[in-house]
This record gives C-alpha cells, sequence and structure tokens, in this order.
C-alpha cells in the first residue's frame, strides 16, 4: 500500500524457483528496511478472513498468495 | 486680474511646478511603490482523478482480503468491524469499530458500552515531498488497521493513542452504528455465513 496510490505490485514469483525465491527475499527485506510493515492474507477452512504479521520472509506461509506491506502505526 | 489671467497663470505654475518637481516626485513614488521580489509560485493543481483512481486500486485489494460479504457491509456501514482476541474456548468480549481516518473504537459486546478510542494513523515516511503521500485511501487505511488488529492486536493498541470515548467520534453516532451494524448482519447473515468478524 502506497499512500496517494493504493496498491502497487513489487515483485511476483514462485518461491518453489530459487531465482525467484531471491527476488522475493530482497523485496521483502528491502521493504521491511524501510520501515513497512507486513501482512498476509489467510482465509480459514471455515471462510472466515485473518491476517498475520510478519516479520521475517521464513515466516511467510509456503503457498502464501501474496504479503501486503504498507506503513507503520503511528498514534493518530 | 481677470479670471482669464488667473486661470492662464494657474496653468503656467501647474506646468512649471511639474517640470522643476515632476522627476523628483516620480522618483519618491517609484520608491515608496512596493517592489515584486517574489515571482508567483507556480503551484501544481493536484490530479482528482489521482486519488479516485488510488480509491478503487484500494477497494479491490479490500475485497480480495476481506471477500464480498465483509466488502458489502464495509459499503454499505462505511466502517469495518473486528472482534478483540478471546481466550480458549469463550467468546470475545469486546469488538472494534474501524474508522477510514478515524480512530478506532473499542466496545463491550455484551451491553454495547463503548469503552475507548484508539487513535492510529499510518503516515507515508518514506517520501516526505510527495504531495499525495500524506495519507492511505480509505479502503486502505481500514484494511491496514485490521490486517494490524487481526495479526498484532496488541501491537496496534500499544502505537495508538487511547483516549475516552467521544474525544473525536460522537459517542451517539457510534453506538447508531453498532445498531445499523447488527441490522446489516441479520439481514446479510446467510451471505456472510462463515465471516464472524462481520457481527
Amino acid at each position: 500500500m502506497k499512500p496517494g496510490h493504493g496498491d502497487l505490485t513489487l515483485a511476483e514469483g514462485d518461491p518453489e524457483l530459487a531465482e525467484d525465491e531471491a527476488l522475493l527475499i530482497e523485496t521483502f527485506r528491502r521493504q521491511l528496511d524501510e520501515g513497512m510493515w507486513a501482512a498476509v492474507p489467510t482465509v480459514e477452512s471455515g471462510g472466515k478472513r485473518e491476517a498475520t504479521m510478519v516479520r521475517d520472509f521464513s515466516e511467510v506461509p509456503r503457498d502464501a498468495e501474496r504479503v501486503i506491506f504498507f506503513p507503520p502505526a503511528a498514534g493518530g | 486680474m481677470s479670471t482669464a489671467a488667473v486661470a492662464s497663470l494657474s496653468i503656467v505654475v501647474g506646468v512649471l511646478a511639474a517640470v522643476a518637481f515632476g522627476p523628483d516626485l516620480l522618483a519618491l513614488a517609484r520608491r515608496r511603490r512596493p517592489r515584486r521580489t517574489h515571482r508567483p509560485a507556480l503551484t501544481a493543481l493536484p490530479d482528482p482523478g489521482r486519488e479516485l483512481r488510488a480509491e478503487r486500486r484500494a477497494e479491490q485489494l479490500l475485497l480480495s482480503v476481506l471477500g464480498q460479504a465483509d466488502y458489502e457491509a464495509y459499503r454499505a456501514l462505511g466502517f469495518l468491524h473486528a472482534y478483540g482476541r478471546a481466550e480458549q474456548g469463550r467468546e470475545p468480549s469486546y469488538g472494534y469499530l474501524i474508522y477510514p481516518h478515524k480512530p478506532i473504537v473499542s466496545y463491550d459486546v455484551d451491553s454495547g458500552e463503548l469503552l475507548n478510542e484508539h487513535c492510529v494513523s499510518f503516515p507515508d515516511r518514506s517520501d516526505p515531498g510527495d504531495e499525495f503521500g500524506e495519507r492511505l485511501p480509505d479502503a486502505d487505511d481500514v484494511l491496514a488497521k485490521w490486517m494490524a488488529l487481526r495479526g498484532d492486536e496488541r501491537g496496534l493498541i500499544r502505537a495508538a493513542n487511547m483516549h475516552l470515548p467521544g474525544r473525536q467520534l460522537d459517542p451517539g453516532h457510534v453506538r447508531r452504528d453498532l445498531i445499523r451494524m447488527s441490522e446489516w448482519t441479520g439481514r446479510s447473515l446467510p451471505a456472510s455465513h462463515g465471516h464472524a468478524d462481520v457481527a
């Protein structure tokens, strides 16, 4: 998510392919280095929607469709 | 002295005075005239379509993350809802109303009593020079709050400034929103089956 722009696709790839995985990891780290928060939306077996915050690429489920980055929260 | 002679003399004196003092008076007037030291600023007009496109993209993202039922609830009500974490095997005792660019309001599920306003924002710190970089589109703002609440409720609440209800939002309005949400859920129960967060 980028303020004023909506969401932008930063990188796409299959984490099972080494080259793609390297790109995804690099993109992930760059976003976190910039201070962004990362969340993985999920759908549970009953259809309930959930989200998991992740702080390392290894925490991203292998079957995750996407990771959403957004600016960190601050007291408003 | 005739009137004509007086008039002629006045004209002659006036012309002589203009010749004698004119340049000095002109210079004085120029000195007193405020100088324009700065060129007018060239202001870039914001593109009104850009904000609208961003909002539409954000709504599509919201739809893809929350699903049709919760997305429709957001469109109809203007806010999202999430329950707080519950202890194992127990129903959640409190929930949150998530407004775009307004505080999150926590409430007691049983009594409907409003508990707190949690003021939180997601400011863009990456590009301070970007005039559009101030805030997320509305749908992105509520989605970010929702994801942070679901993924790290304590972290988000810790980051927020907490106030008693009524600081920014009219408590009466929020209570009416709770009723509207309850009515909406009653109407859309079959469609929202399985989406426990639409109360």
